[in-house]
Protein backbone atom coordinates (compact mmCIF):
# COMPACT_ATOMS: atom_id res chain seq x y z
CA UNK A 1 0.00 0.00 0.00
CA UNK A 2 3.25 2.40 0.29
CA UNK A 3 2.42 3.78 -3.27
CA UNK A 4 -1.31 4.10 -3.09
CA UNK A 5 -2.44 7.54 -1.53
CA UNK A 6 -6.01 7.48 -0.09
CA UNK A 7 -7.94 10.76 -1.68
CA UNK A 8 -11.42 10.77 0.22
CA UNK A 9 -12.06 14.77 -0.48
CA UNK A 10 -13.48 13.75 -4.19
CA UNK A 11 -15.57 10.76 -2.98
CA UNK A 12 -17.14 13.33 -0.26
CA UNK A 13 -17.74 16.24 -3.10
CA UNK A 14 -19.50 13.25 -4.76
CA UNK A 15 -21.66 12.20 -2.35
CA UNK A 16 -24.80 13.76 -3.18
CA UNK A 17 -24.77 12.32 -6.75
CA UNK A 18 -23.57 8.40 -4.81
CA UNK A 19 -26.54 9.13 -2.54
CA UNK A 20 -28.65 9.95 -5.70
CA UNK A 21 -27.69 6.79 -6.83
CA UNK A 22 -28.63 4.74 -3.78
CA UNK A 23 -31.92 6.06 -4.13
CA UNK A 24 -32.19 4.63 -7.62
CA UNK A 25 -31.18 1.31 -5.93
CA UNK A 26 -33.97 0.87 -4.08
CA UNK A 27 -36.11 2.44 -6.52
CA UNK A 28 -35.24 -0.14 -8.85
CA UNK A 29 -35.73 -2.93 -6.32
CA UNK A 30 -39.38 -1.65 -4.60
CA UNK A 31 -41.00 -1.39 -7.89
CA UNK A 32 -39.36 -4.32 -8.93
CA UNK A 33 -40.46 -6.39 -6.10
CA UNK A 34 -43.97 -4.90 -6.04
CA UNK A 35 -44.03 -5.49 -9.83
CA UNK A 36 -42.76 -9.49 -9.33
CA UNK A 37 -45.01 -10.04 -5.96
CA UNK A 38 -48.38 -9.06 -8.40
CA UNK A 39 -46.93 -11.48 -11.68
CA UNK A 40 -45.82 -14.27 -9.00
CA UNK A 41 -48.88 -14.34 -7.38
CA UNK A 42 -50.51 -14.74 -11.35
CA UNK A 43 -47.95 -17.48 -11.66
CA UNK A 44 -48.48 -19.48 -9.04
CA UNK A 45 -51.71 -19.76 -9.21
CA UNK A 46 -51.25 -20.37 -13.03
CA UNK A 47 -49.08 -23.31 -11.73
CA UNK A 48 -51.84 -24.69 -9.24
CA UNK A 49 -54.37 -24.73 -12.24
CA UNK A 50 -55.92 -27.62 -14.09
CA UNK A 51 -55.35 -25.67 -17.32
CA UNK A 52 -52.52 -27.63 -18.88
CA UNK A 53 -51.35 -24.86 -20.81
CA UNK A 54 -51.19 -22.61 -17.83
CA UNK A 55 -49.34 -25.01 -15.89
CA UNK A 56 -46.86 -25.12 -18.86
CA UNK A 57 -46.84 -21.66 -19.07
CA UNK A 58 -46.32 -20.73 -15.38
CA UNK A 59 -43.88 -23.18 -14.74
CA UNK A 60 -41.42 -22.29 -17.47
CA UNK A 61 -41.14 -19.10 -16.78
CA UNK A 62 -40.40 -20.16 -13.02
CA UNK A 63 -38.05 -22.82 -14.14
CA UNK A 64 -36.13 -20.58 -16.59
CA UNK A 65 -35.72 -17.28 -14.02
CA UNK A 66 -34.49 -20.22 -11.60
CA UNK A 67 -32.22 -21.69 -13.44
CA UNK A 68 -30.27 -18.95 -15.34
CA UNK A 69 -28.22 -16.60 -13.75
CA UNK A 70 -29.39 -12.98 -13.44
CA UNK A 71 -26.72 -11.04 -15.95
CA UNK A 72 -27.81 -13.35 -18.70
CA UNK A 73 -31.45 -12.28 -17.75
CA UNK A 74 -30.01 -8.41 -17.84
CA UNK A 75 -28.24 -9.33 -21.52
CA UNK A 76 -31.40 -10.48 -22.62
CA UNK A 77 -33.58 -7.88 -21.72
CA UNK A 78 -30.63 -4.62 -23.11
CA UNK A 79 -29.01 -6.98 -26.00
CA UNK A 80 -31.42 -9.63 -26.97
CA UNK A 81 -34.69 -8.15 -27.08
CA UNK A 82 -33.43 -5.30 -29.72
CA UNK A 83 -33.47 -8.29 -32.01
CA UNK A 84 -36.56 -7.91 -31.75
CA UNK A 85 -37.01 -4.01 -32.76
CA UNK A 86 -37.36 -3.41 -28.86
CA UNK A 87 -34.54 -1.13 -26.82
CA UNK A 88 -35.27 -0.83 -23.42
CA UNK A 89 -33.35 1.87 -21.56
CA UNK A 90 -30.90 0.40 -19.31
CA UNK A 91 -33.65 1.33 -16.19
CA UNK A 92 -35.87 -0.54 -17.93
CA UNK A 93 -33.73 -3.60 -18.93
CA UNK A 94 -32.56 -3.94 -14.81
CA UNK A 95 -35.96 -3.35 -13.70
CA UNK A 96 -37.69 -6.30 -16.14
CA UNK A 97 -34.97 -8.64 -15.72
CA UNK A 98 -35.41 -7.97 -12.03
CA UNK A 99 -39.30 -8.39 -12.37
CA UNK A 100 -38.88 -11.68 -14.68
CA UNK A 101 -36.16 -13.21 -11.50
CA UNK A 102 -38.38 -12.17 -8.66
CA UNK A 103 -41.60 -13.66 -10.23
CA UNK A 104 -40.20 -17.10 -10.70
CA UNK A 105 -38.30 -17.06 -7.32
CA UNK A 106 -41.05 -15.75 -5.59
CA UNK A 107 -44.06 -17.79 -6.95
CA UNK A 108 -42.38 -20.69 -5.87
CA UNK A 109 -42.35 -18.76 -2.05
CA UNK A 110 -46.30 -18.48 -2.84
CA UNK A 111 -47.10 -21.94 -3.69
CA UNK A 112 -44.98 -23.40 -0.89
CA UNK A 113 -46.50 -20.83 1.44
CA UNK A 114 -49.81 -21.81 0.35
CA UNK A 115 -49.50 -25.57 0.34
CA UNK A 116 -48.12 -25.85 3.32
CA UNK A 117 -51.21 -25.20 5.05
CA UNK A 118 -53.56 -28.48 5.51
CA UNK A 119 -56.84 -28.20 3.49
CA UNK A 120 -58.23 -29.59 6.45
CA UNK A 121 -58.48 -26.08 7.77
CA UNK A 122 -60.58 -24.88 5.21
CA UNK A 123 -62.88 -27.68 5.42
CA UNK A 124 -62.70 -26.59 9.30
CA UNK A 125 -63.44 -23.33 8.23
CA UNK A 126 -66.30 -23.83 6.18
CA UNK A 127 -68.19 -26.28 8.79
CA UNK A 128 -67.92 -23.24 11.26
CA UNK A 129 -70.05 -21.38 8.61
CA UNK A 130 -67.48 -19.07 7.43
CA UNK A 131 -67.63 -18.18 3.61
CA UNK A 132 -64.72 -18.75 1.12
CA UNK A 133 -64.08 -15.14 1.63
CA UNK A 134 -63.82 -15.60 5.51
CA UNK A 135 -61.76 -18.37 4.98
CA UNK A 136 -58.86 -17.06 2.87
CA UNK A 137 -59.28 -13.52 5.06
CA UNK A 138 -58.99 -15.02 8.55
CA UNK A 139 -57.85 -18.55 7.92
CA UNK A 140 -55.13 -19.18 4.81
CA UNK A 141 -54.00 -15.96 4.39
CA UNK A 142 -52.67 -14.69 7.48
CA UNK A 143 -50.77 -18.32 7.86
CA UNK A 144 -49.29 -18.25 4.55
CA UNK A 145 -48.47 -14.35 5.46
CA UNK A 146 -46.49 -15.43 8.51
CA UNK A 147 -44.39 -18.43 6.05
CA UNK A 148 -43.64 -16.05 3.10
CA UNK A 149 -42.80 -13.22 5.00
CA UNK A 150 -38.88 -13.94 5.28
CA UNK A 151 -38.22 -15.36 2.10
CA UNK A 152 -39.69 -12.38 0.74
CA UNK A 153 -37.08 -9.98 2.88
CA UNK A 154 -34.59 -12.35 1.79
CA UNK A 155 -35.77 -11.80 -2.00
CA UNK A 156 -35.98 -7.96 -1.88
CA UNK A 157 -32.48 -7.86 -0.37
CA UNK A 158 -31.65 -9.99 -3.38
CA UNK A 159 -32.90 -7.59 -5.80
CA UNK A 160 -31.12 -4.70 -3.94
CA UNK A 161 -27.30 -6.78 -4.52
CA UNK A 162 -28.72 -7.49 -7.87
CA UNK A 163 -29.50 -4.61 -9.06
CA UNK A 164 -25.86 -3.27 -9.12
CA UNK A 165 -25.81 -5.38 -11.69
CA UNK A 166 -26.93 -1.98 -13.46
CA UNK A 167 -23.08 -1.22 -13.52
CA UNK A 168 -22.66 -3.50 -17.12
CA UNK A 169 -25.48 -1.58 -18.92
CA UNK A 170 -25.00 1.70 -17.95
CA UNK A 171 -27.55 2.83 -15.62
CA UNK A 172 -27.59 4.95 -12.82
CA UNK A 173 -27.77 2.87 -9.83
CA UNK A 174 -25.14 2.89 -7.01
CA UNK A 175 -22.78 0.95 -8.96
CA UNK A 176 -23.53 2.38 -12.06
CA UNK A 177 -22.66 5.89 -10.36
CA UNK A 178 -19.53 4.78 -9.41
CA UNK A 179 -18.09 3.39 -11.95
CA UNK A 180 -19.00 6.69 -13.71
CA UNK A 181 -18.10 8.78 -11.03
CA UNK A 182 -14.29 6.38 -10.75
CA UNK A 183 -13.48 6.91 -14.67
CA UNK A 184 -13.76 10.53 -14.12
CA UNK A 185 -11.74 10.98 -11.06
CA UNK A 186 -9.45 7.97 -11.42
CA UNK A 187 -10.42 7.59 -7.72
CA UNK A 188 -11.56 3.40 -8.00
CA UNK A 189 -10.55 2.49 -5.00
CA UNK A 190 -11.86 5.22 -3.13
CA UNK A 191 -15.30 5.33 -4.56
CA UNK A 192 -16.18 1.57 -4.42
CA UNK A 193 -15.19 1.29 -1.13
CA UNK A 194 -17.83 3.63 0.07
CA UNK A 195 -20.29 2.39 -2.42
CA UNK A 196 -19.84 -1.35 -0.72
CA UNK A 197 -20.10 0.09 2.77
CA UNK A 198 -23.56 1.41 0.94
CA UNK A 199 -24.71 -1.43 -0.07
CA UNK A 200 -23.75 -3.05 4.07
CA UNK A 201 -25.73 -0.12 5.12
CA UNK A 202 -28.98 0.11 2.81
CA UNK A 203 -28.91 -4.08 3.29
CA UNK A 204 -29.04 -3.83 7.04
CA UNK A 205 -31.06 -1.01 7.21
CA UNK A 206 -33.93 -3.09 5.30
CA UNK A 207 -33.24 -6.17 7.53
CA UNK A 208 -33.50 -4.44 10.49
CA UNK A 209 -36.27 -2.86 9.64
CA UNK A 210 -38.23 -6.19 7.98
CA UNK A 211 -37.51 -7.54 11.64
CA UNK A 212 -39.43 -4.88 13.36
CA UNK A 213 -42.08 -4.86 11.24
CA UNK A 214 -41.72 -8.93 11.78
CA UNK A 215 -42.24 -8.54 15.28
CA UNK A 216 -44.61 -5.95 15.26
CA UNK A 217 -47.40 -7.73 13.42
CA UNK A 218 -46.94 -11.07 13.99
CA UNK A 219 -46.03 -10.62 18.06
CA UNK A 220 -43.27 -12.68 18.37
CA UNK A 221 -44.33 -15.86 17.33
CA UNK A 222 -42.41 -16.18 14.04
CA UNK A 223 -43.02 -18.89 11.96
CA UNK B 1 -23.51 -4.68 -47.29
CA UNK B 2 -22.33 -7.03 -44.55
CA UNK B 3 -19.91 -5.61 -42.35
CA UNK B 4 -20.06 -8.40 -39.74
CA UNK B 5 -18.64 -11.90 -39.78
CA UNK B 6 -21.63 -13.82 -39.13
CA UNK B 7 -21.44 -16.97 -36.10
CA UNK B 8 -19.67 -20.09 -37.84
CA UNK B 9 -18.36 -23.11 -36.55
CA UNK B 10 -14.74 -21.45 -36.42
CA UNK B 11 -16.18 -19.98 -33.09
CA UNK B 12 -16.93 -23.34 -31.65
CA UNK B 13 -13.82 -23.43 -29.77
CA UNK B 14 -13.96 -20.47 -28.62
CA UNK B 15 -17.32 -20.64 -27.40
CA UNK B 16 -15.75 -24.34 -25.89
CA UNK B 17 -13.29 -22.54 -24.27
CA UNK B 18 -15.56 -19.79 -22.40
CA UNK B 19 -17.92 -23.15 -21.28
CA UNK B 20 -14.75 -24.96 -19.54
CA UNK B 21 -13.67 -21.63 -18.03
CA UNK B 22 -16.94 -21.39 -16.60
CA UNK B 23 -16.96 -25.01 -15.07
CA UNK B 24 -13.39 -24.81 -14.17
CA UNK B 25 -14.13 -21.14 -11.72
CA UNK B 26 -17.37 -23.02 -10.61
CA UNK B 27 -15.81 -26.45 -9.69
CA UNK B 28 -12.77 -24.06 -7.97
CA UNK B 29 -15.17 -21.70 -6.16
CA UNK B 30 -17.60 -24.71 -4.75
CA UNK B 31 -15.00 -27.02 -3.88
CA UNK B 32 -13.23 -24.24 -1.86
CA UNK B 33 -16.32 -22.80 -0.72
CA UNK B 34 -17.63 -26.09 0.61
CA UNK B 35 -14.05 -26.98 2.58
CA UNK B 36 -14.21 -23.18 4.14
CA UNK B 37 -17.68 -23.13 4.74
CA UNK B 38 -17.63 -26.73 6.78
CA UNK B 39 -14.72 -25.26 8.75
CA UNK B 40 -16.43 -22.09 9.67
CA UNK B 41 -19.71 -23.40 9.94
CA UNK B 42 -18.29 -25.56 12.56
CA UNK B 43 -16.55 -22.92 14.28
CA UNK B 44 -19.42 -21.03 14.53
CA UNK B 45 -21.45 -23.81 16.34
CA UNK B 46 -18.72 -24.57 18.81
CA UNK B 47 -16.93 -21.60 19.14
CA UNK B 48 -17.75 -18.83 21.84
CA UNK B 49 -19.83 -15.73 21.82
CA UNK B 50 -16.75 -12.94 20.87
CA UNK B 51 -15.58 -15.57 17.86
CA UNK B 52 -19.20 -15.83 17.36
CA UNK B 53 -19.26 -12.59 16.59
CA UNK B 54 -16.43 -11.51 14.62
CA UNK B 55 -17.18 -14.11 12.38
CA UNK B 56 -20.81 -13.89 11.88
CA UNK B 57 -20.38 -9.60 10.91
CA UNK B 58 -17.27 -10.70 8.67
CA UNK B 59 -20.02 -13.16 7.20
CA UNK B 60 -21.91 -10.51 7.03
CA UNK B 61 -20.12 -8.09 5.02
CA UNK B 62 -19.59 -11.20 2.17
CA UNK B 63 -23.45 -11.83 2.30
CA UNK B 64 -24.41 -8.12 2.14
CA UNK B 65 -22.25 -6.66 -0.31
CA UNK B 66 -23.39 -6.99 -4.40
CA UNK B 67 -20.58 -9.70 -5.66
CA UNK B 68 -19.68 -7.74 -8.51
CA UNK B 69 -18.26 -4.50 -5.95
CA UNK B 70 -16.00 -7.43 -4.21
CA UNK B 71 -15.15 -8.58 -7.36
CA UNK B 72 -14.23 -5.05 -8.72
CA UNK B 73 -13.03 -3.85 -5.25
CA UNK B 74 -10.51 -6.90 -4.68
CA UNK B 75 -9.22 -7.00 -8.00
CA UNK B 76 -8.40 -3.08 -7.76
CA UNK B 77 -7.01 -3.31 -4.45
CA UNK B 78 -4.71 -5.98 -5.64
CA UNK B 79 -3.71 -4.00 -7.97
CA UNK B 80 -3.39 -0.36 -6.20
CA UNK B 81 -0.62 -2.84 -3.84
CA UNK B 82 1.59 -3.65 -6.46
CA UNK B 83 0.65 -7.06 -7.08
CA UNK B 84 -1.81 -7.56 -9.87
CA UNK B 85 -3.28 -11.08 -10.14
CA UNK B 86 -4.75 -12.29 -13.06
CA UNK B 87 -8.84 -12.58 -13.58
CA UNK B 88 -8.66 -16.29 -12.70
CA UNK B 89 -6.88 -16.05 -9.53
CA UNK B 90 -8.49 -12.67 -7.97
CA UNK B 91 -11.75 -14.58 -9.41
CA UNK B 92 -11.99 -17.50 -7.56
CA UNK B 93 -10.47 -15.77 -4.65
CA UNK B 94 -13.67 -13.71 -4.34
CA UNK B 95 -16.25 -16.30 -5.62
CA UNK B 96 -14.60 -18.90 -2.88
CA UNK B 97 -14.62 -16.35 -0.28
CA UNK B 98 -18.62 -15.48 -1.33
CA UNK B 99 -19.72 -19.38 -1.56
CA UNK B 100 -17.82 -19.80 2.12
CA UNK B 101 -19.90 -17.46 3.43
CA UNK B 102 -23.20 -19.12 2.12
CA UNK B 103 -21.96 -22.87 2.60
CA UNK B 104 -21.21 -21.49 6.08
CA UNK B 105 -24.69 -20.51 7.34
CA UNK B 106 -25.54 -24.21 5.60
CA UNK B 107 -23.76 -26.28 7.40
CA UNK B 108 -24.06 -24.48 10.90
CA UNK B 109 -27.75 -25.23 10.41
CA UNK B 110 -26.78 -29.00 9.96
CA UNK B 111 -24.49 -29.04 12.80
CA UNK B 112 -27.09 -28.04 14.88
CA UNK B 113 -29.82 -30.13 13.15
CA UNK B 114 -27.65 -32.95 15.10
CA UNK B 115 -29.39 -33.85 18.36
CA UNK B 116 -27.55 -33.35 21.94
CA UNK B 117 -28.37 -36.55 22.48
CA UNK B 118 -26.56 -38.26 19.69
CA UNK B 119 -23.37 -37.00 20.69
CA UNK B 120 -23.63 -37.71 24.52
CA UNK B 121 -24.20 -41.10 23.28
CA UNK B 122 -21.20 -41.45 21.15
CA UNK B 123 -19.04 -39.85 23.99
CA UNK B 124 -20.53 -42.59 26.20
CA UNK B 125 -19.47 -45.48 23.83
CA UNK B 126 -15.65 -43.68 24.53
CA UNK B 127 -15.56 -41.98 21.16
CA UNK B 128 -13.22 -39.05 21.38
CA UNK B 129 -14.81 -35.81 20.41
CA UNK B 130 -13.19 -35.48 17.40
CA UNK B 131 -14.70 -38.99 16.78
CA UNK B 132 -17.96 -38.07 17.06
CA UNK B 133 -17.16 -35.11 14.46
CA UNK B 134 -16.12 -37.29 12.06
CA UNK B 135 -18.28 -40.21 12.34
CA UNK B 136 -21.45 -38.48 14.13
CA UNK B 137 -21.84 -34.69 13.58
CA UNK B 138 -20.22 -34.82 9.76
CA UNK B 139 -22.21 -37.57 8.15
CA UNK B 140 -25.88 -36.80 9.88
CA UNK B 141 -26.05 -33.24 10.02
CA UNK B 142 -24.35 -32.95 6.42
CA UNK B 143 -26.72 -35.12 5.03
CA UNK B 144 -29.80 -33.23 6.31
CA UNK B 145 -28.83 -29.78 4.55
CA UNK B 146 -27.27 -31.54 1.30
CA UNK B 147 -30.25 -30.07 -0.87
CA UNK B 148 -29.83 -26.69 0.41
CA UNK B 149 -25.66 -26.98 -0.11
CA UNK B 150 -26.98 -28.12 -4.13
CA UNK B 151 -29.05 -25.17 -3.98
CA UNK B 152 -25.89 -22.72 -3.10
CA UNK B 153 -23.75 -24.64 -5.49
CA UNK B 154 -26.06 -24.47 -8.41
CA UNK B 155 -26.18 -20.17 -7.24
CA UNK B 156 -22.22 -20.02 -7.54
CA UNK B 157 -22.87 -21.75 -11.35
CA UNK B 158 -24.69 -18.57 -11.84
CA UNK B 159 -23.02 -16.03 -9.93
CA UNK B 160 -19.40 -17.28 -11.54
CA UNK B 161 -21.44 -15.17 -14.71
CA UNK B 162 -20.15 -12.12 -12.69
CA UNK B 163 -16.04 -12.95 -12.86
CA UNK B 164 -16.52 -11.32 -16.26
CA UNK B 165 -16.44 -7.71 -15.14
CA UNK B 166 -12.77 -8.32 -14.19
CA UNK B 167 -11.82 -10.15 -17.27
CA UNK B 168 -11.82 -13.52 -16.63
CA UNK B 169 -13.11 -14.92 -20.24
CA UNK B 170 -16.19 -17.29 -19.06
CA UNK B 171 -19.37 -18.28 -21.19
CA UNK B 172 -20.93 -14.40 -20.52
CA UNK B 173 -17.84 -12.68 -21.34
CA UNK B 174 -17.25 -14.95 -24.32
CA UNK B 175 -20.55 -14.30 -25.87
CA UNK B 176 -20.28 -10.82 -25.24
CA UNK B 177 -17.65 -10.31 -27.35
CA UNK B 178 -19.03 -12.69 -29.80
CA UNK B 179 -21.56 -10.68 -29.95
CA UNK B 180 -19.75 -7.26 -30.39
CA UNK B 181 -18.18 -9.70 -33.60
CA UNK B 182 -21.28 -10.71 -34.98
CA UNK B 183 -24.02 -8.68 -33.85
CA UNK B 184 -26.64 -11.47 -33.59
CA UNK B 185 -27.45 -11.29 -30.42
CA UNK B 186 -30.55 -13.30 -29.42
CA UNK B 187 -29.04 -16.45 -30.88
CA UNK B 188 -26.05 -15.81 -28.60
CA UNK B 189 -27.47 -15.32 -25.79
CA UNK B 190 -29.94 -17.50 -26.20
CA UNK B 191 -27.71 -20.69 -26.62
CA UNK B 192 -25.81 -19.74 -23.34
CA UNK B 193 -28.73 -19.06 -21.56
CA UNK B 194 -29.47 -22.85 -22.68
CA UNK B 195 -26.02 -23.89 -20.95
CA UNK B 196 -26.97 -22.46 -17.66
CA UNK B 197 -30.54 -23.98 -18.02
CA UNK B 198 -29.18 -27.64 -19.15
CA UNK B 199 -26.46 -27.80 -15.98
CA UNK B 200 -29.01 -26.05 -13.66
CA UNK B 201 -32.44 -27.33 -13.85
CA UNK B 202 -31.44 -30.76 -13.70
CA UNK B 203 -29.18 -30.17 -10.70
CA UNK B 204 -32.84 -28.30 -8.95
CA UNK B 205 -34.84 -31.23 -9.64
CA UNK B 206 -32.22 -33.52 -8.15
CA UNK B 207 -32.19 -31.27 -5.17
CA UNK B 208 -36.30 -31.28 -4.42
CA UNK B 209 -36.44 -35.02 -5.04
CA UNK B 210 -33.78 -35.34 -2.61
CA UNK B 211 -35.68 -33.04 -0.04
CA UNK B 212 -38.80 -35.13 -1.16
CA UNK B 213 -37.39 -38.36 -0.44
CA UNK B 214 -36.12 -36.90 3.43
CA UNK B 215 -39.37 -35.44 4.28
CA UNK B 216 -41.36 -38.63 4.10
Amino acid sequence: MENYVFHWNVVFKAFPQLLGGAFTTLHVSVLSMLVGIAIAVLLALGKMSHSKILVMASSSWIEIARNTPALFQIYMAYFGLGAFGINLSPYFAVFSALVFVNAGYLAETFRGGFQSIPKTQYSAAKSLGMTTFQVYRYVILPQMFRRIYHPMTNQFVWSILMSSLGILVGMNELSGETQRLQSVSFRTLEFFIVAAVMYFVITKFVLLTSSLIAKRIFKGDIA
Amino acid sequence: MNLFTPLSWNDSGFILNGILNTIYISVVAIVIGTILGLIVGFMRVEANKVVNLFLGSALDILRSVPLIIQLILFSTYIGALGHPMDPFMAGSIILSLYTMAFMSEVFRSGFESVPNTMRTAARSLGMTYWQTVRYIRIPIGMRAVFPSWLGVALSVIKDSALVSVIGYMELLRTSEQLISRTQQPLTILLGVGLFYFIISYPLSLYGKYVERKMSI
